[in-house]
């Protein structure tokens, strides 16, 4: 699939020296969803933004659709809409006039059906005459989202969209976002939870201190990453694990009644067959078998503390 | 150029002067009258007449100019540094719009938000003085290009501005006693000979001076100059609003 934005080598210092992009390379496919995950001060935000054209690279290219964020800036930008993290909002206009405005702004002309859908998409329509001040917060969020739609960009940056929001309307986002991809629009965004990463995106960037560690598709990422554990449970509790299992370097749980072993997927022997062996040889009776996969925060607390150390 | 984008942003900043449609329109009215009140009737019964000119219409176009200039700055500051400060300012820097269309919006609208108030303050005036007006069409040509040069300049004080204390700063210390002194209210022929000659150097003066030859016919200095003066502050702040946005200067990092 081509790549409908491609950065290259982003840099981004400011003044006073510091460092917060440091040769960001990206290929992001049509259609995907890719999920950014980094901590606070990564550079996420940065990096979006820079892109958006809000911030000015200091080196390095972007092109989205093939255009130049810089010398092709208006057929770049057309292309691209954008959620920003903070709720930044004329407090005084009509939700519906805000998105109206937003339209203009990218020179799109008047379609009021368009508007008119995607109010009703994001549960908006009977707030449409509303000050946007009168709005809670996640309704306002859900204008933030509007306002980026209304001038039908293909790619989408969502900077941490579900921040602050509360669970129902997280899952409401998710299935908006889940339309928009249905519809082609490519979306990247930018989040503290993991769970959301894991629940609608397609890839996973791992981005810390202003690089990108990792990218990849998020099953391939957990299955080639992700530990598991599998959990012996003994019909009759033990006091210790017994010596000639020792080498299999277990853990016994607090009850004294299950064994937990942990294991690399992508190991040629996993060293279950073994293992399942000697606890026969050694006695004990089994009660049930179970296995337990790493989720991708177990995944992403490793990278990032891996980078640190 | 992205006409669909200028005339968003014109509409958006024109429907915040209609949202406040009646303080915009009472404030000048009030403020007018005080001033004819004061000037034209308290005072200006005991002055004869300037230029030839009863006291009460010879304040007029200055009036109308203070009133314009300050308007066009506070509206054309106030209409950029607002989307600073909330943060919506994100939309324009990351929408196809360049400089040259975000000024025009942005400008256009306060322009013209001063150029009601100053027709509101001409047609005020006429309810206290008889007025004819000269040369009606150098009238608002001269009308026009004041609110559109200090909208300029106040779109750059917004950019500036880096808090609300900032933003009344420039139009409170410098703008006001450039007009006061420009002869808003008296001819400069009736200063001593060296104040005369040091009151050249305020550029208010030129355009005082211009909008009341459209009026009267008479001036204080040439009507050709005036306009020149008018061109050369117009070419000096499109020129720094064009290396704000070259260079990002507080509004891109």
């Amino acid at each position: 699939m081509a790549a409908i934005l491609s950065i290259s080598d982003l840099r981004k210092s400011y003044e006073g020296g510091f460092e917060a992009l440091k040769g960001v390379s990206l290929d992001i496919d049509e259609g995907e969803i890719l999920a950014l995950l980094g901590p606070n001060g990564a550079g996420k935000t940065t990096l979006i933004s820079t892109v958006c054209g809000i911030i000015t690279p200091t080196s390095g290219s972007v092109r989205v659709g093939g255009h130049c964020i810089i010398e092709d800036f208006r057929a770049a930008r057309a292309l691209v809409g954008l959620v920003p993290q903070e709720i930044n909002l004329e407090p005084f206009e009509k939700v519906i006039n805000s998105v109206r405005f937003s339209r203009g702004l990218f020179g799109k002309p008047k379609n009021e059906p368009l508007i008119e859908d995607i109010l009703k998409k994001l549960s908006l329509w009977d707030k449409r005459n509303a000050q946007v001040k009168e709005l809670s917060g996640g309704m306002k969020r859900r204008v933030l989202i509007a306002k980026a739609l209304a001038h039908e960009p293909r790619v989408l940056f969502l900077d941490e969209p579900t921040a602050g929001v509360d669970v129902e309307l997280r899952k409401d986002m998710w299935e908006v976002v889940q339309e928009l991809k249905d519809g082609g629009v490519t979306i990247i965004l930018t989040t503290h939870y993991i769970e959301e990463a894991e629940a609608i995106a397609d890839r996973v960037g791992v981005i810390a201190d202003g690089q990108i560690l990792l990218v990849k598709d998020k099953d391939d990422l957990m299955a080639q990453l992700g530990q598991k554990q599998l959990c012996v449970h003994l019909s009759a509790p033990i006091k210790e694990v017994p010596s000639s299992l020792a080498t299999h370097d277990l853990e016994l749980n607090q009850e004294g009644d299950a064994l937990i072993y942990s294991y690399d997927t992508k190991a040629e022997r996993t060293g279950i067959t073994a293992l399942l062996n000697d606890v026969a040889a050694a006695g004990l009776v089994l009660a049930d078998v179970s296995t337990r996969q790493s989720s991708l925060e177990d995944i992403f607390v490793g990278l990032v503390s891996g980078e640190k150390s | 150029m992205n006409w669909t984008a200028i005339w968003s942003i014109y509409r958006f900043e024109m429907a915040r002067f209609f949202r406040t449609l009646f303080q915009s329109f009472l404030s000048p009215v009030l403020s007018t009258s005080l001033y004819f009140v004061v000037f034209g009737a308290a005072i200006g019964s005991r002055i004869d007449q300037v230029d030839g000119i009863a006291y009460g219409a010879f304040i007029v176009p200055g009036l109308i100019m203070l009133s314009v200039m300050t308007q066009s700055i506070s509206n054309a500051s106030f209409g950029i540094y607002f989307p600073k400060f909330i943060g919506t300012i994100y939309e324009l820097l990351s929408a196809p719009v360049n400089f040259l269309e975000i000024v025009l919006g942005y400008v256009g609208a306060a322009a013209t938000k001063a150029l009601f108030i100053g027709t509101v303050i001409l047609a005020t005036s006429t309810l206290f003085v008889d007025i004819t007006i000269a040369h009606p069409l150098a009238m608002v040509l001269f009308l026009v290009l004041t609110c559109l040069s200090f909208a300029l300049l106040g779109f750059i004080i917004g950019i500036w501005a880096k808090n609300f204390e900032q933003l009344q700063l420039v139009p409170l210390l410098i703008v006001t006693p450039l007009v006061f002194l420009g002869g808003s209210f008296y001819s400069i022929s009736m200063l001593p000979p060296i104040w005369q000659k040091i009151t050249l150097f305020n550029p208010v003066v030129y355009l005082i001076s211009g909008f009341r030859w459209s009026f009267f016919g008479a001036s204080d200095v040439p009507v050709g100059t005036s306009l020149l003066a008018i061109g050369v502050f117009t070419a000096l702040c499109l020129g720094v609003i064009w290396w704000i946005f070259k260079t990002g200067w507080r509004i891109r990092s």
